[in-house]
Formats: C-alpha cells, structure tokens, sequence
C-alpha cells in the first residue's frame, strides 16, 4: 500500500514538474511574452514605436510592462455579456478554446527520453489532431451564443475554414509517418537524430519539404491568424467571432491563439525540424541534454518567430481564395506528396 | 475614350505565391532590423509629449474677440447663429449703456459637441467677434453641460484685434493670434 502511493506520488509529482518547467514556464510564458512581442515586433517593421507606455515610475522596459497592464486592465473591465439566450455558453466558449490548446503539450517531447515529455503515448500525434481539432467548437459556440449577426458569420466562416484545412493538414504529415513509420512524436523525434549519408540530418524538411510548406499554412489556417483571419475581418465584420467579448473572456480567446502559435512552433519543431536532437550530438551527459533541450525551444521559437512575420507580412486572404486554396490546390498537393513519398518508400525497400 | 485597364499576367512561380511569400518576408524583415537598430524611418509622434504644430488654418475651439477696454466684441447680430449649419450657437443679447454699441450677448453659448467647426460663424461675423484660430483642440470632459462654452470661457482665449469697429479705425501692433499654440488647455 505504501509502495503504491509512493509511485503514485512520484508520478503525480513529476508531472506537475514537467508540467510546470514546460507548459507553465516555457508555454504559457512565450505566449504571455507574445502578446507584447507581437505588438512591438508589427510596429517595429511597420516604421512604428509601438506599446511603450506602461510604467513603474520612470521604468518602461520599452513597453515589456504591457505584460503586467494588460491582464490588469483585462480584469479590472467590464465583463460584458450580450442579450443572449445562451449566456452560458457565452461564458464556456473561451474555456473550450482555452483548454485543448493546452492539454495538447502533454504529448510533446521536449527532450530526451520519457523524461522530458509529459505523457508518452505511441498515438502521439492523433492525440494531437483530436484535441486541437476541439477548438473550433470554441470559436463556433462563442460566435452561436454571442447572438451577433457579425459574430455568427465569422463563426460560420472560422468553421468552415478549419476544418477545410483539417484535412489538407492531416494528409501533409502522412508522408512524415509513412517514413519514421510511427506516430509516437518522441520516437520520430529520436530518428531525426540520425545523419544522411553521414552529413545532413535526417530532419523530416529535407525529406518532406513539401508537406513542411502545406503543413506552416494550413496551421496557420487552423489557428485562424492572417492572412486566413477572415473569421475576425476587421474590416468587414468588426471583429468577426469575438466581436462582443470583452475583458477576461476575450484575454483567454486572445491567449489561447497566442498558446497556439507555440503549439505550431512545437509541433512543427518535432516532425519537420529535427525535434530535441542536435545533428552530431549524442549522449546522455548533462549538458548535452541541456543543449538539446535548448535546441527544441530555439527552433520552436524560430517557428513561432516565422508565423508572426508571416502575418504581418501577407494581406489577409479572400474567403473565397481561401476555400479554393484548402480544397483545389492543399489537398491535391498533399495528395500528390503523400503518392510521391508512397512511390519513392517502395522502391527504396525494393532496393 | 474608354480607359484600357492594364491586366497583370503574372507568371507561374509569382502566382503559386511561394517565392513571393518569402520575399515579403524577406522585406519586413529587413525593415524590423533596420528600425531596431536606427530609428531613422520610424514616423512615430510620441504625442503627450511630442505635439505636431497645428497649422495656421486649423479651426480649433472658438474665441470671442475683445476690444481695447477688453469687452467683448461681439454686437450680437446673430449672423453667426445663423450661418452656423449645426444650429450649435444661443446667443441672448442685452443693451449697452455706450450709444455708439447697438447690443452685447448677454450670454453666448456654443455647444461643441454639435460644432462640426466648419468656421462659417467666423466668416459671417461682421465684427471679427468670433475666431476658430484659439489652436485649442475641443478638450474632453465627462459630462455634456461641459462641452457648452460659455462667453467667458471663450473670451479668456480671445484677444485684441485690429480690426475696425464703430466707423473709426484704431490700429494695433499687437494682434494675438494663437497659430501654433499646442498646448491643449
Ligand atoms: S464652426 Fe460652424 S458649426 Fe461651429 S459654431 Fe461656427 S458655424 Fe457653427
Ligand atoms: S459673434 Fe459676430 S456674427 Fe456672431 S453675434 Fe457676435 S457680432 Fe454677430
């Protein structure tokens, strides 16, 4: 009896580590630093200053404070709930949004070994692509219980959008399976270590480049950022689903986007950037594991990095163009990849 | 003559948008670091405390203008209440002990918030009375009674003018505009 609540406690224990070290540091605060980040950075390339005014006394950190202002100013606002028949779901929205954005880092291998992963399941990435296809019942629902006409056709818009993308996304990273010939991220991971004809790694991009393009911008798509925030249009919908949150329901709508981009840092990091691993670099002392494990969050954030460029890059698509490029051009791409990889597999065993 | 419309015809690899995309990338990148290191192109007014001079024919708040013994100028004539289009302008008028003054307001009210500072008052006003070159923008204020200035509150902006009055011209060096005068209170 002892015995077992001793294993239970360490296992509890060390979840609640990981859980803390990864998702709560490294996660939670890349998207906390984002929502500064992203001001600064747009206003940076757009000839602007940006956020710079929040202030203890004469410190403004060049505006890192707007960190702190804002969930200050975010609580202390009016939590305004529309003439709704379903004020209910109104409230839950931002949670079911919120939650599967998160729960999803659970199955990423951050480092090496059961270690550095908090739950390790060989349905790795299906256990991705359930939870993180949950999310768009967030969007949908607020959009439904906001009882808005401008919220309910970004609702409808955001709906069909991602699921469009689900499945040109879904078929992309089918060829990143059918080569590592499994599912489980920590072991596709561990094969991305090795080296290709003894010099280039064996990084999922330098088999699947295709597939890593199809898989950044139907991501992109799911996560419903410019250019594909058709869902949000300012300009023709004033601000599309989350028109009418305000306060800490629209601050856990606006992170739970911000926890995304990370995820597709990670996510993208894992299958097409060669994980945790280091090419050249093995061994289990200590600080080569501190390296590898800075090398994950480096390329994460190099992902991260790139989708926000990417966004205020690109003009925001058309809805039309949108659905044409998700159905008429992404699926028959990832189609075509997924042949050509199953053509190349086979003649590679032949041989 | 009808107008040729130049249609682009770009090319496969522009309109498959991939080598575009990273171009564009490219560019905002370059842009990032260029800012993040000179802040050369960076068109920022930090605004409380950097202003932009207004410029001399901007139309701020309204001033009435005040004669040498810094009355008020104004000989409630009503032509302003009547040119102004937004019908923002009650001026009540009262006799005048002087002869050669037909009448003064008694009191002169401008609602601000109806204002849409057209400056057709200014333009109507026989008696240069009433200006918009205060340089003062329209401040805000919690309450709509606020935002209805009142003849004392616009006389503290106004200032001598040189302009005649009563027949007999009187010239003055010192005519005060306020052009340029940023501070917003
Ligand atoms: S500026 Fe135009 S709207 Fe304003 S008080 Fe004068 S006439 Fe009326
Ligand atoms: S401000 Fe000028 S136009 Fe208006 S009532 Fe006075 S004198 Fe007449």
């Amino acid at each position: 009896m002892h015995l077992v609540d001793n294993v239970l406690l360490n296992i509890v224990l060390m979840t609640l580590i990981k859980f803390a070290g990864f998702v709560l540091a490294f996660v939670m605060g890349t998207a906390t630093v984002l929502t500064w980040a992203e001001r600064k950075y747009s206003a940076l390339l757009q000839n602007r200053i940006g956020p710079n005014r929040a202030n203890i006394g004469s410190i403004r950190a060049g505006g890192l404070l707007h960190m702190l202002a804002d969930p200050i100013k975010m609580l202390t606002k009016e939590d305004f709930v529309p003439n709704t028949p379903n004020p209910i779901l109104f409230r839950l929205a931002p949670l079911m949004a919120f939650v599967p954005a998160l729960v999803v880092f659970a199955v990423i291998p951050f480092g090496p070994g059961e270690t550095f992963q908090i739950s390790n399941t060989s349905l790795g990435i299906l256990f991705i692509f359930a939870i993180s296809s949950l999310n768009v019942y967030g969007a949908v629902i607020g959009a439904w219980a906001s009882n808005n006409k401008w919220s309910l056709i970004g609702g409808l818009r955001i709906s069909a959008q991602m699921i469009s993308y689900e499945v040109a996304i879904g078929l992309s990273l089918c060829g990143i399976f059918m080569i590592y010939g499994s599912l489980d991220l920590q072991d596709i991971a561990t094969r991305q270590g090795e080296l290709l004809w003894g010099f280039i790694p064996a990084w999922g991009i330098v088999y699947q480049p295709v597939a890593f393009v199809l898989y950044l911008t139907c991501a992109i798509a799911e996560n419903k950022r410019a250019p594909f925030d058709v869902g949000e249009a300012e300009a023709e919908l004033t601000a599309g689903w989350w028109t009418e949150y305000s306060a800490m329901g629209f601050a856990v709508f606006a992170l739970s986007e911000f926890i995304e981009i990370v995820l597709i840092g990670c996510v993208g990091t894992t299958l097409f950037l060669g994980g945790w691993t280091i090419p050249g670099l093995h061994g289990d002392a200590w600080w080569i594991v501190v390296l590898e494990i800075g090398g994950f969050l480096f390329k994460s954030l190099f992902l991260v990095w790139l989708q926000m460029t990417l966004r205020w890059t690109l003009p925001r698509f058309r809805y039309d163009q949108i659905m044409r490029l998700g159905w008429r051009i992404m699926l028959p791409i990832a189609l075509l990849n997924l042949v050509v990889t199953g053509i190349v597999l086979t003649f590679i065993e032949r041989a | 003559m009808a107008k040729v419309v130049n249609r682009l015809h770009p090319d496969f690899a522009t309109q498959s948008y991939v080598i575009e995309v990273f171009k564009g990338v490219a560019l905002t990148t370059r842009q990032f670091a260029r800012n993040l290191f000179a802040r050369k192109d960076i068109v920022t007014v930090q605004y409380p405390d950097d202003r932009r001079p207004y410029t001399p024919r901007f139309r701020g708040k309204h001033r009435l203008m005040l004669r040498d013994d810094k009355s008020v100028r104004c000989v409630a004539c009503m032509l302003c209440a009547t040119a102004c289009p937004a019908n923002c302008i009650t001026i009540l008028a009262k006799e005048v002990d002087d002869p050669t003054i037909e009448k003064a307001p008694s009191s002169f009210d401008i609602d601000l918030l109806k204002c849409i500072y057209c400056g057709f008052c200014e333009e109507a006003c026989p008696c240069d009375a009433i200006r918009l070159d205060s340089g003062v923008h329209t401040i805000p204020s919690y309450t709509r009674r606020d935002q209805k200035a009142g003849v004392i509150n616009l006389m503290s902006l106004g200032s001598v003018s040189i302009a005649s009055q009563g027949g007999e011209h009187r010239a003055h060096s010192h005519e005060g505009t306020a052009h340029g005068r940023s501070s917003g209170h």
